[in-house]
């Protein structure tokens, strides 16, 4: 299938070697988040994660979802990440960076990811059943469509996550006004 | 904790903290309790005396809290060579060339100030004629040096193209010097007792040529910068200060006019021909660093004014008064100041009858008026400091002397 | 590879090469752009000093080619050749890396710019997001650097420039945003994220979006305009990068090379929201006045300010010649400026022959590849003459404007563009709806 000889308008992308991106970006997401946990340098880590996140976005593109592949770009890389790196770097940690003490608690943390493991695996196990057994053909084009047709709502009526939205976009307004009265010295 | 033996500005806690500690509180009222300590918000940066906008090297020390100054301390004295001390051992005549190194930029006003105070010591009046010519040159050296001040304290502001526009029309400037007395800065251009040369031929036109050239690059400037909003929020409320501070801390010059108070000694005592022009006292009344601009602009124009007068109606005569060769005024003391274009310039010397004064102390606006620096940055931002250092106008040469 | 290339200049394909399926175009275009936007970027360093230069009544790099014309060349060879100081204290590979993620934010803009219908490395449906997305990726890049030089100068200005680029993408974004929903009013109804799509929408709605619904998209575009000059820190926003200021930014410990990247970043990010800004509000590769001057001879007659623009160039070469002195010493520098002068003419000789080779006179003939190649070289043309005006906009503004207080700079942006930007989103947003 050879999309590129239609005239006109824009089309889906044609997928090129799907396994071999596959595996390139989720061995970097796993390898960025191993990272994460073992560097002594929280700067390290900060960056390994969004070395992780973008290889998520690149995941998301794989899936067909650009939208959610750009918006965490935008948010999560670009301004989540931005703020934790603003946060390490006002905050003094080279202190806690020659601290061994948490590195005791190993067996514990070996002990609650298998768990977690388990939990994942048995959960994937059970509901096979629910998990499609082919891969989607979602059309691409339409992924921004649908998002907005969720959250806005289409034809003049509500979608299924408008409230929802509405309500969580007051809660980050909520939380900017904190922010705000916390850090002014007079209001 | 000793203090570190080279004087490093990052290691600047434990410096700063040993000089703030061991210097008296030398401000007016401070309103932080003066402790050597460390708040925990509190910060004490050094400005160090190299630094790119400090217009020479003045080292300041800023206490801070987060961005806001709570308080300066100037260290001064890396320029000092001991000019009033050689001063004592120089004859009144091979002291002249001293003090065009004091304020660099305006040298014919320094000349002016000391030749005049020389002169009243000695009770010699110089002539008409060289009081003419002496009114043109300070007049035109006032505008050099106000052109400097605006494109250094633009440069500081981030506007970089007035400093070239500036410099460019000052050349014309130095021109004139260079072609009178043989130098561009440190003109030494008037001697005790009148002019040495006479003026040379064309003189007058080059100075109308000057006048007609510059005014439409005055106005330039101001297009550039006077309604320019960015300018504007820089400057305006910026470094406030009233008249009835200035004039309790001395501060004279464009610094005092800004603030309102209409105080010009070329109008409150007059000297040399300037009670023959008619011109104007320039005077703000926010006391801002806008204001200081506006006045100094209109300064500018002003000198133009006096210039245009001056050169139109020079006077035939003599340019040298009857001096002796040697000259040994009468015992006595003498304070005689003049309006440098920095503030009041002025010359205390006491002489014992000998070729050489006996002491000479020089009262230079710029150190006056940089003690009202302190009282101009309190509550301001730390980008303000570099802009109202820029605006009191000051050159080091004179401070330190 | 032949049967890639014929299918590239084959008229029926209208797609980009990353849509024709086409790995290996699509890497050639990743080439040229690469290359041509680090040529770019040489020439805006060498305009920006000769033209900063100019305005204030001095002459710029005169010496090192003629009329400085090889100095970005000898600037880049100096700064290769420096020695790589690295502070003691610093933390290596954070020190490393911290150019790269810049540099890499930068350049990966590049992907969805649109230089023409078809001409885009590729032009994926959510073009727009992704440049906004990217591009403030560039942030880390500052941040990381002020932390690992371990100086606490550079932090304070590499958090401000950090916190000075995040606030004014808010602005960007929603001034974006009041573009992309004259995008929907098209016939189809349905509007796009796509760069190129932004741009067909403008050439279907017969209207630049600057000019539509005026004045709200001068509005948006202004407040853009404003945006993308404080997000890429230049003047008048550039406090935390200005050298008579205190804390002297984020490159302060960056020498040599590690500094050129930077400043190969930020000129790069230049030309980049420039791009946005031309595709989303200028019409992108279109020529001006497309719908007003509609006849094929108007067609025709802008088909030649290609060639005319360079037989302009090789004038202004041509005068600088005849009035550089004629001394021995001068001659290799007139040799150089000669040879210059002749390469611009034949570039402009070789726009002639394509401008008028490539004309059809009947509208309704199918464009032959002749026609379409004539187009394509149109369409970059346009557009590059448009970001070229954006540049120049940048250097004059920095010559000519003080510089905002930091204070300021944060107040401008949250204060005055967050509640204008708002205004228009919302007032274009109900416009739309009365409209449609």
């Amino acid at each position: 299938m050879n999309p590129g000889m239609n005239p006109g308008m824009v089309r889906d992308m044609a997928p090129v070697a799907t396994p071999f991106f596959f595996y390139l970006l989720a061995g970097l997401a796993v390898a960025g988040g191993v990272l994460v946990i073992t560097r002594r340098n929280a700067v390290h880590s900060a960056l390994a994660l969004i070395v992780t996140l973008l290889a998520v976005a690149g995941l998301y593109l794989m899936l067909y979802a650009p939208f959610v592949a750009g918006i965490q770009i935008i948010v999560y890389a670009g301004g989540i990440m931005v703020l934790f790196l603003f946060v390490i770097m006002l905050v003094n940690i080279e202190r806690s960076s020659k601290d061994r003490r948490f590195n005791r608690m190993w067996p514990v943390g070996l002990g609650a990811a298998c768990a977690l493991l388990a939990l994942f695996v048995s959960a994937f196990v059970k509901g096979k059943a629910l998990f499609p057994d082919r891969m989607m053909s979602l059309p691409e084009s339409s992924n921004t469509q649908q998002i907005a047709t969720m959250l806005y709502g289409e034809g003049g009526k509500m979608g299924p996550y408008t409230f929802a939205f509405e309500i969580a976009s007051l809660l980050l307004l909520v939380a900017i006004l904190g922010a705000v009265i916390m850090t002014k010295k007079k209001i | 904790m000793n203090a570190p033996a080279n004087d490093r500005t990052d290691d600047h806690i434990s410096d700063s903290a040993n000089d703030v500690a061991h210097r008296a509180p030398s401000n007016l009222d401070l309103d932080a309790p003066a402790t050597p300590y460390l708040d925990s918000n509190e910060l004490i940066i050094n400005m160090g005396p190299q630094h790119p906008a400090t217009h020479g090297v003045l080292r300041v020390i800023l206490k801070l809290d987060g961005e806001k100054v709570l308080g300066t301390e100037c260290v001064i004295g890396y320029l000092h060579r001991g000019v009033e001390k050689i001063g004592e051992n120089r004859t009144y005549t091979m002291f002249n060339p001293y003090v065009d190194r004091m304020d660099y930029v305006a040298a014919v006003s320094n000349g002016l100030g000391y030749c005049e105070a020389v002169e009243k010591l000695m009770n010699v009046e110089a002539p008409a004629r060289a009081k003419y010519i002496r009114v043109i040159m300070t007049e035109l050296n006032r505008i050099a040096s106000h052109q400097l001040w605006l494109g250094t304290h633009a440069l500081d502001i981030g506007a970089m193209t007035p400093l070239f526009y500036t410099f460019r029309d000052r050349e014309e400037i130095l021109k004139i010097f260079e072609k009178y007395c043989g130098a561009r800065l440190t003109t030494h251009a008037f001697r005790i007792g009148g002019c040495q040369y006479e003026t040379y031929a064309g003189f007058e036109k080059e100075v109308k040529n000057f006048l007609t050239y510059v005014a439409p690059k005055i106005d330039e400037y101001e297009e550039l910068l006077t309604t320019n909003r960015i300018w504007l929020e820089r400057t305006k409320n910026v470094g406030v200060i009233s008249g009835a501070d200035c004039i309790a801390l001395g501060v004279t010059g464009p610094v005092l006019r800004a603030s309102g108070v209409q105080w010009d000694l070329r109008k409150a005592q007059p000297y040399a021909a300037y009670s023959e022009f008619d011109f104007e006292i320039p005077v703000g009344t926010n006391g801002d660093t806008y204001d200081r601009y506006l006045v100094r602009m209109a300064e500018m124009r002003q000198s133009l004014r006096i210039i245009e007068q001056a050169v139109n109606g020079i006077p035939e005569g003599p340019i040298m008064a009857k001096v002796p060769k040697v000259i040994k005024p009468p015992v006595g003391e003498i304070y005689h100041s003049i309006e440098a274009p920095k503030g009041e310039l002025g010359y205390f010397i006491v002489s014992d009858g000998t070729t050489q004064p006996y002491r000479l102390r020089v009262r230079p606006p710029s150190f006056v008026n940089l003690q009202a620096l302190d009282r101009m940055v309190r509550g301001l931002l730390v980008a303000d400091v570099i802009a109202v250092i820029g605006t009191i106008d000051i050159v080091l040469g004179e401070v330190d002397r | 590879m032949p049967n890639f290339i014929m299918s590239y200049l084959d008229s029926s394909v209208r797609g980009t090469p990353g849509e024709a399926g086409s790995q290996f175009w699509a890497l050639i275009y990743v080439f040229i752009i690469f290359t041509g936007v680090s040529v770019a970027v040489m020439a805006m360093n060498w305009l920006e000093r000769k033209a900063l230069a100019h305005f204030q009544i001095r002459l710029g790099p005169m010496r090192v080619g003629p009329h400085g014309l090889l100095q970005p060349i000898a600037d880049a060879i100096k700064l290769m050749l420096k020695e790589d100081i690295i502070p003691a204290e610093a933390d290596q590979f954070a020190f490393w890396v911290a150019p790269m993620i810049g540099l890499l934010a930068a350049f990966a803009v590049y992907t969805v710019i649109p230089f023409g219908p078809s001409q885009a490395v590729s032009d994926m449906n959510i073009g727009i997001l992704f440049m906004l997305g990217v591009s403030s990726l560039g942030v880390l890049g500052i941040v990381v650097a002020g932390w690992a030089s371990n100086s606490h100068y550079p932090l304070i200005g590499a958090l401000r420039s950090s916190a000075q680029m995040v606030s004014y993408e808010v602005a960007m974004g929603l001034a974006v945003v009041s573009a992309i929903l004259m995008t929907s009013l098209n016939a189809s109804g349905t509007g796009t994220l796509s760069m190129i799509g932004i741009v067909r929408a403008q050439q279907e709605q017969g209207v630049w979006f600057i000019f539509k619904f005026f004045p709200l998209g001068l509005i948006a575009f202004v407040i853009f305009a404003i945006a993308m000059v404080a997000e890429t820190n230049r003047a008048p926003f550039d406090m935390a990068e200005a050298e008579s200021e205190l804390t002297a930014g984020y490159h302060t410990e960056y020498s040599g090379l590690r500094w050129s990247l930077f400043m190969l970043a930020e000129y790069a990010a230049m030309i980049a929201v420039s791009s946005i800004a031309v595709t989303l509000w200028l019409g992108g590769w279109m020529r001006p006045f497309p719908n007003l001057l509609n006849a094929p001879a108007w067609d025709f007659i802008f088909s030649f300010f290609p060639a005319l623009t360079f037989f302009g160039l090789a004038a202004i070469a041509i005068v600088g010649v005849a009035r550089m002195s004629s001394h021995s010493f001068f001659r290799i520098q007139r040799v150089g400026l000669a040879v210059f002068a002749a390469v611009l003419g034949f570039i402009a000789v070789l726009l002639l022959v394509i401008a008028v080779g490539g004309r059809s006179v009947d509208a309704n003939v199918a464009a032959g590849s002749a026609a379409r190649f004539r187009e394509g070289i149109d369409d970059v043309y346009w557009f590059v003459l448009k970001v070229a005006v954006f540049m120049y906009l940048f250097i004059w503004y920095r010559a000519t404007w003080p510089r905002y207080r930091f204070d300021q700079l944060m107040r401008v942006g949250w204060k005055v563009l967050l509640p204008i930007s708002l205004g228009v989103l919302v007032v274009t947003a109900i416009v739309g709806v009365i409209v449609s």
